[in-house]
């Protein structure tokens, strides 16, 4: 059997309600107010679709070992790179092996569902070890603009594989139309969109149905026998009549999340059946389709191992961590669509060296310290020597992967000086649960959260930003925690 | 063992430029400023110097590496010029380096000279550079100079279980007395008397620390001649002899970064040096043997936990001390910061060592005004910490009077 095992998704903590937009915008574009309904979900300054898709690999990971992974694909349309393979950084991050397989997908909101498509055949001809699918995106409307008000940031994951499946694949079916309703040319960073009334007339309303349609007769089946239908779509009107035409139950539809997260590109579809996961039920028949330039329809039943998954409430409990993003320009200045000024301390060039980054990429992509093999002390960056002066060992040490674990804070400051576009920058010591400590930035936290004791976890963010070169560094940070998360 | 440097070697004649905002020249003027001062005190000429040393150490913004483009602007007669770096032990380290080449009986006469222009940064505090490596860039977090040693008072309060708001009111006494000195001084960068409502009421820059709480960001130049006590007998007949009576050195071994051995407010180098510096110089008690301290405040709290590394307040005490006024000029204990400290004359980070020690021999030598000088001063300390609290070096030399 094969399907899937395991799911798991990741909402930016800061949410922006849309009235803040249109109090900000709506004077250039007074039609906004029909899309300010609700908050949309706002990727952190140091978040981008990579972080996302690992945050929410490392969800869809709990109480999986990563070092089984026999794939990480990445799908997204707003890869950080052209060039150096996405899913390959996001790998390193989970700490998967080094002959984990590695893909990209990308040209379409559609990837998200390609990409899972992809891990099924994959395990089905492998019939091997299980494949992770991480689908991720943060696109950007310009300002004023009707997609600005509708895209949300988030990460959704899938784990597929042939053990322990949670939902089998039964089936699929796929549509191919080279239906212009988005496009962004290769130097774009706005979407462009279509006439909305086409969009929603001939796009939505007849594609999916349509998807629908051509996998019930594929199955033999109507739409009336599934439990779940999961598709993306941000528009109510539409929603509304995709349920009339394919005449199921409205509670049959999936909530596409338009009020608390936004549409969430390629993401969309796997968070929503992340979310459908969390309240199936074995023998629930479940429909996910993914939509862009075509349609991908794919066909799960739940089976009772779901039963045995721990923590299913995956996606709702991300998405009720929640902060509201205090005003509209904060988004603007961390997205870089307003130029600010943060001192000419943060002009200082500080290129990334390749050559030296490979020789420690393990500490940087994984977190990855080294453990005394002849006192056992744990330190990071990994010592060629023991740092503990009684013991001194040289060159005798085993890596070990301190992303996996926690930590707690031994000090902290919040520093106005240190350039930054959210400031003030907070950082501090940490130790690391089995021991040593690193100075690291704290992230997704207000000062009163950073208390010196206080539990931390581990997230893979972007250091710094080479903004001559435009390149996202990545490493990882620390989020006080409240209380263990699993 | 070797034998130290205690006796060895004695200060024939320093100069010290005005510290400031010096816009208007540059390291050549600064240079310049201090070297008259330093030969006409020590009343010899430039062919009489042997060899020098020169600490500097934001290279990039400054003179450059090596000290050639000094020796050029000083167009010293060929004499073995060497540029060390050792971040804000630089001054003591260039000073270190003359000392050893007198004391080594290589030369009869040596300078130590230390500048710095820092005021062509274009922002305020110190220039962000890969100044601890490549290496560290790659998973190191947005930090900064006020940001790393705040930790200090975190770590601080948690230990002792002392409230921030002592701290904080510690802290602010140890500025209010640095300003208080500093307004005496015609050389020093900050020359305002400052209330304490001020300090506390500052800005904050990292958590706990105010604008306030940091020390000036200046252009400097500080120099010393040294010779051999013969040398200095023949010389200057009618004066002290001010002596080099310890001279130390410690870097961290990494123990405090990576492990979790360290408490976060202890200088474990600081408190090393120091011990070693007492035993070169034969001190058995430093709180009643030491006449007179600068040491590096380059943050208020860095001032208030070195109190302690130097074995002057007892552990968790230092916050009694300093309020009690024991390092107030006229407060009956040990006067600190006597110029002004980092906190008021200035921090250009080669010429600070140079500073202190300046500081030293001026009080020793009695030539301040009656108002600032320290009574019957015949040992002074000077200590410099480069770095940060979790990893760093620490200088610590002692110069005074038979």
């Amino acid at each position: 059997m094969i399907g899937i095992c395991a799911y798991g998704g990741y909402v930016p903590r800061h949410r922006l309600n849309r009235m803040a937009i249109f109090g900000a915008m709506g004077w250039m574009n007074p039609v906004l107010i029909v899309h300010a309904t609700g908050e949309k979900a706002v990727a952190n300054f140091d978040e981008d679709s990579i972080t996302l898709a690992t945050a929410a690999g490392i969800n869809c990971m709990e109480g999986f070992e990563r070092e089984r992974l026999d794939g990480v694909y990445f799908a997204s349309t707003t890869a950080p790179f052209r060039e150096r393979q996405n899913s390959v950084i996001m790998a390193g991050a989970l700490c998967a092996r080094e002959d984990v397989r590695t893909a990209d997908f990308a040209g379409s909101l559609r990837s998200g569902t390609s990409a899972l498509l992809s891990a099924i055949e994959a395990v089905g001809f492998n019939g091997g070890g299980p494949v992770l699918v991480s689908a991720a995106d943060c696109r950007l409307g310009k300002s004023a603009s009707v997609q600005e008000m509708y895209f949300g940031d988030a990460g959704a994951s899938v784990l597929v594989g042939s053990e322990n499946v949670i939902a089998e694949f039964k089936g699929s079916c796929s549509l191919a139309e080279d239906f212009v309703d988005h496009v962004r040319g290769s130097n774009s960073r706005f979407d462009r969109q279509w006439e909305e009334r086409w969009i929603r007339d001939l796009g939505y309303n007849k594609f999916i149905p349509e998807a629908v349609q051509r996998l019930c007769q594929k199955f033999e089946m109507t739409p009336q026998d599934f439990e779940k239908i999961v598709y993306p779509c941000y528009m109510p009107s539409a929603r509304r009549q995709i349920v009339k035409m394919l005449e199921i139950d409205p509670a049959v539809e999936q909530d596409g999340l338009q009020t608390v997260v936004g549409d969430t590109g390629s993401a969309q579809p796997l968070l929503m059946l992340g979310m459908a996961l969390e309240e199936a039920e074995p023998g629930d028949k479940l429909l996910v389709i993914g939509y862009g330039n075509g349609c991908d329809a794919l066909y799960f039943e739940v089976t009772e191992e779901i039963k045995k998954l721990k923590h299913r409430k995956r996606v709702s409990r991300s998405l009720a961590a929640r902060q509201e993003l205090d005003n509209y320009q904060k988004m603007l200045v961390w997205r870089d669509m307003i130029p600010a000024d943060i001192g000419a301390r943060g002009e200082e060039d500080l290129m990334m060296r390749w050559s030296l980054e490979w020789r420690h990429h393990n500490a940087v992509l994984g977190l990855q310290g080294s453990k005394c093999e002849v006192c056992g002390e744990q330190q990071f960056p990994p010592q060629l020597i023991c740092a503990n002066s009684e013991c001194g060992a040289i060159d005798q040490r085993t890596p070990v992967n301190l992303s996996l674990g926690g930590g707690k804070i031994f000090t902290y400051t919040s520093d106005l000086l240190a350039a930054s576009v959210n400031p003030p920058s907070f950082y501090g010591s940490i130790e690391f649960d089995g021991g040593g400590r690193a100075m690291m930035d704290f992230t997704d936290c207000t000062q009163e959260e950073l208390v010196v004791g206080k539990r931390v976890k581990f997230t893979f963010r972007i250091q710094r930003y080479d903004s001559r070169r435009d390149l996202p560094i990545y490493f990882w940070k620390a989020i006080p925690i409240e209380e263990e998360v699993f | 063992m070797g034998s130290g440097i205690r006796d060895k070697v004695v200060i024939l004649g320093m100069g010290c430029s005005k510290f400031g905002e010096r816009f208007d020249i540059g390291s050549d003027e600064l240079l310049l400023e201090a070297f008259q001062e330093c030969l006409n005190d020590a009343g010899i000429e430039k062919k009489d110097l042997q060899a020098a040393w020169l600490g500097s150490a934001l290279d990039e913004i400054n003179i450059g590496k090596s000290a050639t483009r000094v020796a050029g602007t000083l167009h010293l007669p060929n004499i073995p010029v060497t540029r060390v770096e050792n971040f804000c032990a630089s001054g003591t380290e260039a000073f270190r380096g003359a000392c050893y080449g007198v004391a080594s009986g290589v030369y009869e006469i040596a300078i130590a000279m230390g500048v710095e222009k820092l005021k062509d940064t274009g922002y305020a505090g110190l220039p962000n550079s890969p100044a601890f490596g490549q290496k560290y860039v790659l998973t190191c977090p947005n930090i900064s100079a006020p940001g790393m040693f705040a930790q200090l008072a975190t770590a601080y309060s948690m230990k002792y279980g002392i409230p921030m708001e002592r701290v904080k009111e510690a802290i602010t006494h140890v500025s209010w007395k640095s300003h208080q000195n500093g307004a005496k001084n015609p050389k020093a960068h900050l020359r305002k008397a400052v209330s304490k409502e001020q300090i506390a009421g500052s800005p904050s820059i990292a958590y706990p620390l105010g604008l306030f709480d940091c020390c000036g960001v200046s252009d400097g130049c500080a120099m010393a001649v040294v010779t051999t006590p013969e040398v200095f007998k023949k010389l200057k007949p009618n004066q002290d002899a001010v002596k080099v009576k310890a001279l130390q050195i410690a870097a961290s071994s990494g123990e405090e970064e990576f492990t979790n051995r360290w408490d976060g407010c202890t200088i474990k180098s600081a408190s090393i040096a120091s011990q070693r510096a007492y035993d070169e110089a034969g001190i058995k008690d430093p709180r009643k043997e030491i006449s007179m301290m600068e040491v590096h405040d380059c943050f208020s709290i860095t001032e208030l936990v070195t109190m302690e590394d130097l074995h002057i307040s007892a552990r968790g005490q230092a916050i009694d001390d300093v309020l009690n006024g024991f390092f107030d000029l006229d407060g009956g204990g040990i006067p600190c910061q006597v110029d002004g400290g980092l906190k008021c004359f200035g921090h250009p980070i080669g010429a600070s060592g140079l500073r202190m020690l300046y500081e030293m021999y001026s009080q020793l030598l009695r030539r301040h005004p009656e108002d600032r000088l320290v009574k019957d001063a015949r040992i002074g300390l000077t200590h410099n910490m480069g770095g940060f609290p979790n990893h760093n070096l620490v200088s610590v030399a002692i110069v005074g009077l038979d």
